[in-house]
């Protein structure tokens, strides 16, 4: 009735788990209670659950990241405390827990934390910076979004019910087979990144038709922003990559459910295959999560040094290089695995060839503070300090590249520093700079700077003491994922990166008390011009928040930094008073569909990782049912008629209109 | 375990590239993080002497200056590259004095195996090699991967079931080192240590001669007793019965290693080995 399920499977020999999900449950629990008590659930359900608008998805993709990341830096500073106590001794984490830690924090951070952030970003801002109304197709939008949230409860579920992977983030066949990984761990894994992946695949196949097909008029390729641009490209390459997960994954769960032997020791299975799909999908992934966040940096220098993007062109070419460049280099993943020395050099120089574009973009961004009236705010902040972490990360990133440099260094916490120096110091300072820069657009209040500041700088610093410790190691010889050690030259420089974990986490404790703070004092950081960074882009022509429509009159684009100009235009020729001719607009009805599909998606994969065929029939056939429903819809549309849309439009124009009466000259 | 502190000319010669290469990068990065710094500061808004260029955007020069720079220092690698992974290729021989040292490595749950089927014996988690001589090692896997790594004797590589990947290497100081596993293997990987005793080559043949009197036979059974997952394994020595013991491993012939043993007992086994649920 159950499969393998049972109470024995709730591991009650274990305090911290259990002591961690029982809190957990108690604040979801609340939550939800105070929802409904409060009355906010109709509210709830109408506005976000079932919103296809891009703006609501894209906040609430970033709110699944930012929660995520709490449960990824747990697992982080519980290995940063195992490893800094576990000299000659077991520590408090006995093998079986610390193994699943460390997988569950690669797999979040990257799934569940990457990913959202990344693509909640890009749903936010790219149809608002492409003067459009929505994205190429909303409904899909929210069910991508519904899936990837199903992915990260179902690894959260596994922390009480059951156990994660104890295989790494990227669980390597033999050690992952049903034979070496008898339990429920990697299936957890599997499932939830199955489905999740489907998500992250159609929100890919979302943007790049979004990017391609809808943008406003004048809006030419080579007037996009650079935010645009990078997001087509990191688009394209989930398109191209995802498949490669979810077929690679496919095939090791036939070899775990029914006995195939793809990855199996046994019977002609090749693990190197495993490796090769994995990384053919591994690399790309990591231009994925990164080249959003050379947009985000692109567009803050610029509006922050008020001057236009240095060598836009060589930018655009920069990008797609890297998009196309990102596929023929996955080998670099496993010199060590005697390929041969042509194949080695081939892969190797490949991977250097990246740094190429990569350095153009870091001289760009440098030429663009040339000239420029720079101001420090906080998204400003950020990119300074990505431009200088990052490089250093890619100085150690062709260091690895480099064939015999890797014989020595692969696989040990060298390698762990140096994924983290991208990762952090490219993907999540980018996603920092972005979520300070456009928070004000997504919410019309402005982020507290002195608070975002002290965030900025714990982080900063605490990268730095966590990280470069953990290259020391990697000289010393010290290895990734060891549960315990009996070097004594290793434990100062892992107490050391202890501490650097710990001053994350007052970054993180600033950035929480930020938004806090923030939203109690939005009165008096209201923004009521829509631009509160004089920005160049179109995304600041609207309303903080924009209507639901986005624009009230399509936008016409003669150049780049379509809004700079329009501003310069708007000042000489004093534009804003005429009245522009207002029509109905035809928007996208809200739709559960993305909801429902992710509640049956949640109980399939639930049922088959502990093998309820009942079960599994049900979620199936909900899924699809639910699917056929919505392909049988007779109205997706409704219409805002025109005098509605001439309301909001004058009540903003009225607003900025006063502003700018306070402000004398406009 | 310091990879700067070599002890062979494999490790010596990747940490030669190694340091190369961090100094060619450092040649640009630490003028361009500089430059960050500068440019930030002298254009801040408050500097009143700063030229403010509100639509500079676009300098031919520059953007030939700005691809040029990595692209020159990545053909520089590039050549490093190229030439580093011939040279160092591990299946490449190695120069040394003296015969040639066979060693025929396996690893296993949790532990690794040595086999010299010239001399007939074999060890666990101990590697006695004599110094100068070039040794030529074959290793291959029990069970899931593992990578066989000695940090001051440079070049790891992947051991994998049913595969046989080569190593060629070379110690020149006597002396004790430490080995380990660089690939995650399961529960017992942070105890996958090896010592390795690098001895003078008058003593080496003693040292034979001393571990092929040991009371315990390498067959078949008493591998497979050796294939079950273990923590924490003694270092024993035994006579080789079986010389082509290896190549049945890589060949399959001996089935790969069990992973955990369903236990019907409730109770958790000791040291955390083979849980279970």
């Amino acid at each position: 009735m159950l499969g393998k399920l049972g109470w024995s499977v709730i591991p009650f020999d274990q305090p911290i788990p259990l002591l961690v999900g029982a809190v957990v449950l108690v604040v979801i629990l609340g939550v939800i209670a105070w929802v409904i008590v409060a009355g906010h659930l109709p509210y709830l359900w109408r506005e976000w659950i079932t919103s296809v608008d891009h703006k609501r998805i894209g906040v609430m993709y970033t709110l699944l990241a930012m929660v995520m990341l709490l449960r990824g830096f747990s697992d982080a500073i519980m290995m940063r405390a195992q490893q800094a106590i576990a000299y000659h001794s077991n520590g408090y984490l006995p093998p079986e827990h610390f193994n699943q830690i460390f997988s569950a924090h690669g797999t979040i951070m990257i799934f569940f934390v990457g990913m959202p952030f990344v693509i909640g970003l890009m749903n936010l801002v790219v149809p608002l910076q492409l003067g459009v109304r929505d994205v190429a197709f909303p409904t899909l939008n929210s069910v991508g979004f519904w899936l990837t949230a199903t992915g990260a409860l179902l690894v959260n579920i596994s922390l009480v019910v059951g156990e994660f992977a104890r295989t790494g983030w990227l669980p390597y066949p033999p050690l992952s087979e049903l034979t070496y990984s008898p339990g429920v761990g990697v299936d957890y894994y599997l499932w939830s990144l199955e489905i999740s992946g489907v998500g992250t695949l159609v929100a890919g196949i979302n943007l790049v038709t979004t990017v391609l097909k809808l943008r406003t008029k004048g809006m030419t390729y080579l007037r996009m922003p650079m935010f645009c641009w990078t997001t087509l490209a990191s688009n394209l390459l989930i398109v191209a990559a995802f498949p490669i997960l979810t077929a690679t994954l496919a095939m090791l769960i036939l070899d775990r459910y029914f006995g195939f032997h793809f990855f199996t020791n046994e019977a002609g299975g090749n693990v190197m295959m495993f490796m090769n799909l994995i990384w053919a999908w591994g690399h790309p992934e990591v231009y994925i999560l990164v080249l959003p966040a050379f947009g985000i940096f692109s567009e803050v220098v610029s509006t922050f040094s008020c001057k236009p993007l240095f060598g836009y062109r060589s930018m655009v070419l920069a990008t797609m290089a890297i998009c196309l460049i990102s596929f023929m280099v996955w080998l670099h993943h496993f010199f060590t695995m005697g390929a041969g020395p042509d194949v080695n050099a081939i892969f190797g120089i490949a991977s250097m060839i990246i740094a190429v574009p990569t350095g153009v973009k870091i001289y760009n961004w440098l030429f663009t503070m040339y000239g420029g009236r720079i101001r420090f705010a906080t998204p400003m902040m950020w990119s300074i300090g990505f431009m200088v972490t990052f490089i250093i990360g890619g100085l150690t990133g062709v260091l690895v590249a480099v064939p015999p440099a890797d014989f020595l260094l692969h696989n040990s916490l060298f390698l762990v520093a140096h994924f983290h120096n991208v990762i952090i110091g490219g993907v999540l300072f980018g996603a920092f700079a972005g979520y300070n820069y456009w928070f004000p657009k997504a919410f019309g209040f402005r982020l507290h700077e002195g608070l975002g500041k002290a965030a900025f700088w714990f982080w900063l610093s605490g990268f730095y003491l966590a990280f470069m410790p953990l290259y020391a190691l990697g000289f010393l010889g010290m290895t990734r994922r060891m549960q315990h050690y009996d070097v004594a030259q290793w434990r100062p420089w892992l107490i050391a990166a202890a501490f650097g974990a710990m001053l994350i986490l007052i970054g993180i404790i600033f950035q929480v008390a930020q938004l806090i703070v923030s939203i109690r004092r939005r009165a008096e950081l209201r923004d009521r011009t829509g631009d509160p960074w004089d920005g160049r882009s179109l995304e600041w022509a609207t309303a903080s928040p924009p209507p639901v429509f986005n624009f009230a009159i399509s936008p016409n684009v003669t150049g780049e930094d379509a809004y700079w100009a329009i501003k310069a235009h708007a000042k000489q020729q004093d534009l804003e008073k005429r009245e522009p001719d207002y029509v109905d607009i035809e928007m996208p009805r809200n739709s559960p569909t993305g909801f429902v599909c992710a509640f049956f998606a949640t109980v399939m994969g639930f049922a088959l990782i502990w093998h309820i065929w009942w079960m599994v029939a049900v979620g199936g056939v909900g899924a699809f049912a639910t699917f056929v429903a919505f392909a049988w819809r007779d109205h997706d549309e409704y219409v805002i008629p025109a005098a509605e849309v001439a309301r909001i439009d004058r009540a903003i124009i009225a607003e900025r209109r006063a502003l700018l009466g306070l402000a004398g000259s406009p | 375990m310091n990879i700067l502190d070599p002890q062979g000319p494999i490790a010596a010669a990747d940490k030669t590239i190694l340091i190369d290469s961090i100094a060619i990068m450092l040649a640009i990065v630490l003028p361009t993080i500089v430059a960050i710094f500068a440019f930030a500061f002298w254009f801040r808004q408050s500097n009143p002497r700063a030229v403010y260029r509100p639509d500079w955007a676009y300098s031919g020069r520059i953007e030939l200056v700005v691809w040029s720079i990595p692209a020159l220092t990545i053909i520089l690698l590039g050549g490093v590259a190229w030439i580093g992974s011939h040279q160092l290729d591990p299946a490449a021989r190695v120069e040394g004095t003296g015969s040639p040292v066979r060693v025929q490595v396996v690893s296993l749950d949790w532990k690794w195996l040595f086999i010299y089927p010239d001399q007939r014996i074999a060890t666990i988690n101990a590697l006695t090699v004599p110094v100068g001589a070039p040794l030529k090692l074959e290793l291959t896997s029990a069970s899931v991967m593992n990578v066989f790594f000695v940090p001051q004797l440079g070049s790891m590589i992947y051991t994998m079931n049913g595969m046989i990947t080569p190593l060629n290497l070379r110690a020149d100081q006597v002396g004790n080192y430490q080995g380990l596993s660089a690939h995650f293997s399961g529960d017992g990987f942070p105890d996958m240590l090896f010592d390795v005793h690098v001895i003078s080559p008058l003593a080496f043949p003693d040292w034979v001669a001393n571990t092929a009197r040991s009371d315990q036979v390498l067959n078949r059974d008493s591998y497979n007793k050796l294939a079950q997952q273990s923590i924490g394994a003694t270092k024993t020595s035994y006579r080789l019965e079986d010389p082509e013991l290896f190549g049945k491993i890589a060949a399959q012939q001996i089935p790969p290693g069990p992973g955990p043993q369903l236990t019907t007992n409730p109770a958790k086994p000791a040291a955390g080995v083979g849980n279970a649920r």
